[in-house]
C-alpha cells in the first residue's frame, strides 16, 4: 500500500505554528533557567503572539481550504484570529503583577494561555467537524486548569472542578451530536458539503439531523454561557483568578461564537427556521435573565459574570438575525466586547489587589476622588458595556439591533433594547459609586505597573476609536462574512 | 412507532452487548466504594470493544481493551489504592433525593426524544470501506492522510493535559 500524503502550506496555519512552537519555548526555558529567574514568560508570550499578528495580516484575503480540506483560509478566521491574539496579548498584560501578588508567576501559566489561544483558532478555522472538536477541547482543558491554578483556596477549586465536570458533559453532547450528522450525511463531516449532502438526502434523516442540531446547540450554548446552559458560569467566574475571568469571558465566548456562526450558517441552512426559533428563545430567556440577576449582584466578579450572560444573549440576536449584518455585527461586537470587558477587569485587578480582598462594588465608592484616572477608565468601560454613545459598546448594539429589525424580528429588538435599558442601571451603579458616594475606606496606593497602564489606556481608546470610527472596523467585518453564501 | 429490525444472531449479540454495557455504566455510577466503580468500568469497557467488533471496527475494539480495559484501568486502580480512600460517609439515607429523580426524569425524556428521532429517520447507505485493504490498514491511510492535521493536533491535545497535570499536581499545597 502507497500512501500520499496530501500536499498543504505550512504557512496557512502559520499562526498555529507560531503559538505552540511559543508556547513550548516558555516551558523549555521554565524547566531550564535557574530558580528565581523567571522574569521573561510575558514578554516571550507578547512576542509569539505580535509574530502570531503578522502572520495573521500577512494571510488577509487568502482564501480557500487546506490540509485535505480540514482548515478553513479565510477572513472569517482571520478576522477571529486578531480577536483572539488581542484578547490574550490584553491578558498576558493584565495578568503579571496579579499573578506575582500569590507567588503564581509560573511558565506554565503563560503556557497555557497560548494553547487556549491555539484552541480558539482550530474552533475560528477548523472546516471539518473534528477539527472543531478538537480546538473545543484544547481550548477547554487549558481553560480548566488555568481557572484551577489557585490550588489553595477552595472557591478556585471549585471554579475548576464545576466547569470540568459540566464542560465534559457539554463536550459530550456536541460529540453525539456529530455522531448523528455523521450517520445523516451519509460519512462525511466536511462542513462545505455538509448542506449539500443533507439536503440530498432529505426528509429521510431529518430527524437526525434536527437531534443533531438541537445537540449542537447544548453543546455551544454551553460554551457561550447562555440561558438555561448558564449555571456554571457566576461560581467559575468569580473564583477563577481575576485575570482568568477576563480571559474565559472574552476569548472562550468569541471562539464559541465562531464555530457557531459557521457552523450554523454552512452546515444548516436548511433547517434555519428551526434554529432560529430555539435561539430566539434562547436569546431572550438570556438576555433577561442575565441583566436581571446582575443587578443583585454585590460582588464585582459576579455582576460582571452576569453581565457577560447578558452579552452572550445579544449576540445571539445577530445569530437569529442571520443576515449579512447579523453577521458583521456579531464580529464588531465580540472585538468590542474583547476591548471593554478587558478594560474593566483591569480596573478590578488594580482595584482588587492584596488578594482580591477588594472585590465588593461598595470598595469602589469614592474611587473618583482618589484615583480619577481609573475611575474615569472604569466610567468609560461601563459605559460602554450598557451601550452609550460614543462607545463601541453603543455602535455594536446598533448594528446588532438593526439586524434583527432588518430581519424582521422587531419584537426581538424591542426586548434587546428594554434590556438594555435595564442593563444601564447596574453599569451606572458602579460609577455612581465612584463619584457621589464618599469612600468607606482608604484604598491607598494603586499600583500602576506599566503593564496594567498599557491595558488601560489600549482598551479606553480602543472603545472610544472604534465606536466613533466604526467604518473600517464595519468594513472588515462585512469582507470577512463575505465567505457564507446563505446570507 | 418503534420499529425493531428483524432480529438475527447478530442482532441478539448486539442486544446482550448493548445490554451489559448499559447495566454496568449504571453500577459504575451507583456504587459506593471506587474500586469497585472502576471494575465495573472494566466490564463496561470489553461489552463497548464487543460492540465495536460487530461493527467491524477490529482495530478499534483491540485498541479498547489494550489501552482503555489494559492500560488505564491498571492506572486507576493503582491510584485509588494508592489514595487508599475509605468509604464516604453516609450524608442521612438519601442525599439529594429531589434532584436525583428530576435528573432521572429529564434524562429518561431525553433518552424518549433520542429513540424517537431514531425510530423516524431512515439512515443513507454507509460509505463503503476501501477495497482490499484490512481495517488497520485503512484506519492508517486515513490517519496519515485525510486526517493528518487532527492527527497531528490531537498531540498538541495531549502535551496540554500533560502540561495541565503538572501544573495542578507539582506544587504543595501549604
Amino acid at each position: 500500500m502507497t500512501l500520499t500524503i496530501p500536499s498543504f502550506t505550512l504557512s496557512s496555519i502559520g499562526p498555529w505554528l507560531t503559538l505552540t512552537g511559543t508556547a513550548i519555548l516558555i516551558l523549555l526555558v521554565d524547566a531550564l533557567s535557574p530558580k528565581g529567574r523567571k522574569a521573561y514568560f510575558p514578554q516571550l508570550s507578547l512576542l509569539g503572539l505580535g509574530i502570531a499578528l503578522l502572520q495573521t495580516f500577512r494571510l488577509w484575503n487568502h482564501t480557500g481550504t487546506d490540509f485535505a480540506r480540514m482548515v478553513y483560509v479565510d477572513n472569517f478566521a482571520f478576522f477571529f484570529y486578531a480577536v483572539f491574539i488581542l484578547g490574550t496579548a490584553l491578558t498576558v498584560l493584565i495578568s503579571r503583577h496579579y499573578l506575582e501578588d500569590y507567588g503564581k508567576n509560573l511558565g506554565e501559566y503563560y503556557a497555557l494561555l497560548l494553547f487556549a489561544t491555539l484552541g480558539m483558532m482550530l474552533l475560528a478555522a477548523g472546516a471539518h467537524l473534528i477539527m472543531i472538536f478538537l480546538g473545543l477541547e484544547v481550548m477547554s482543558i487549558a481553560v480548566y486548569v488555568l481557572a484551577g491554578l489557585f490550588r489553595e483556596d477552595a472557591k478556585s477549586n471549585e471554579a475548576a472542578l464545576k466547569y470540568l465536570v459540566l464542560g465534559a458533559f457539554s463536550s459530550a453532547f456536541l460529540l453525539f451530536g456529530i455522531a448523528m450528522l455523521y450517520g445523516a450525511t451519509g460519512g462525511s463531516l466536511y462542513l462545505d458539503d455538509m448542506a449539500a449532502r443533507l439536503a440530498q438526502a432529505g426528509a429521510l434523516t431529518q430527524p437526525l439531523t434536527l437531534l443533531a442540531l438541537a445537540l449542537f446547540i447544548v453543546g455551544f450554548g454551553f460554551k457561550v454561557a447562555s440561558v438555561p446552559f448558564h449555571m456554571w458560569t457566576p461560581d467559575v467566574y468569580e473564583g477563577a483568578p481575576t485575570s482568568i475571568t477576563a480571559f474565559m469571558a472574552v476569548g472562550v465566548k468569541a471562539a464559541a461564537f465562531a464555530a457557531f456562526a459557521r457552523v450554523l450558517f454552512l452546515a444548516f441552512p436548511a433547517l434555519k427556521v428551526d434554529w432560529v426559533m430555539i435561539l430566539w428563545v434562547l436569546a431572550v430567556a438570556t438576555m433577561t435573565l442575565g441583566n436581571v440577576v446582575a443587578i443583585a449582584q454585590t460582588n464585582i466578579k459576579r455582576m460582571l459574570a452576569y453581565s457577560s450572560i447578558a452579552h452572550a444573549g445579544y449576540l445571539l440576536v445577530a445569530l437569529v438575525a442571520a443576515n449579512q449584518l447579523g453577521a458583521v455585527s456579531l464580529l464588531y461586537y465580540l472585538l468590542a466586547y474583547t476591548l471593554m470587558n478587558l478594560g474593566a477587569f483591569g480596573v478590578v485587578i488594580l482595584v482588587g489587589r492584596k488578594k482580591d480582598s477588594y472585590l465588593s462594588i461598595y470598595d469602589y465608592s469614592g474611587l473618583g476622588f482618589q484615583h480619577p484616572a481609573l475611575a474615569a477608565a472604569m466610567a468609560l468601560f461601563m459605559f460602554a458595556l450598557a451601550g452609550i454613545p460614543p462607545t463601541a459598546g453603543f455602535v455594536g448594539k446598533f448594528y446588532i439591533f438593526s439586524a434583527a429589525v432588518q430581519a424582521g424580528y422587531i419584537w426581538l429588538a424591542i426586548i434587546g433594547v428594554m434590556n438594555s435599558l435595564v442593563s444601564v442601571f447596574y453599569y451606572l451603579r458602579i460609577t455612581v459609586l465612584m463619584y457621589m458616594k464618599p469612600p468607606e475606606a482608604e484604598l491607598g496606593p494603586v499600583a500602576f505597573t506599566p503593564a496594567l497602564t498599557t491595558v488601560l489606556l489600549v482598551t479606553a481608546v480602543g472603545v472610544l476609536l472604534i465606536g466613533i470610527f466604526p467604518g473600517f472596523l464595519y468594513n472588515l467585518a462585512v469582507n470577512s462574512v463575505k465567505i457564507f453564501p446563505s446570507l | 412507532m418503534i420499529r425493531f429490525p428483524i432480529v438475527g444472531g447478530m442482532e441478539i449479540l448486539f442486544f446482550i452487548l448493548a445490554g451489559v454495557a448499559l447495566v454496568s455504566g449504571v453500577l459504575v455510577v451507583f456504587q459506593r466504594h471506587p474500586l469497585r466503580s472502576a471494575l465495573w468500568l472494566i466490564v463496561n469497557f470489553f461489552a463497548v470493544a464487543g460492540l465495536y467488533l460487530l461493527a467491524h471496527a477490529e482495530f478499534i475494539a483491540a485498541i479498547q481493551i489494550i489501552v482503555y480495559a489494559g492500560a488505564i484501568m491498571v492506572l486507576f486502580l493503582f491510584v485509588i489504592m494508592l489514595l487508599n480512600l475509605r468509604l464516604p460517609e453516609a450524608v442521612g439515607k438519601f442525599p439529594h433525593i429531589g434532584q436525583k429523580i428530576l435528573g432521572i426524569a429529564l434524562a429518561g425524556f431525553t433518552a424518549l426524544i433520542l429513540i424517537y428521532g431514531f425510530s423516524l429517520a431512515k439512515l443513507p447507505p454507509a460509505k463503503e470501506a476501501a477495497p482490499g485493504l484490512g481495517n488497520t490498514e485503512a484506519i492508517a491511510k486515513s490517519l496519515f492522510t485525510d486526517y493528518l492535521l487532527p492527527f497531528e493536533v490531537t498531540s498538541v491535545l495531549l502535551l496540554v493535559a500533560i502540561v495541565g497535570a503538572v501544573v495542578l499536581a507539582k506544587t504543595r499545597l501549604k
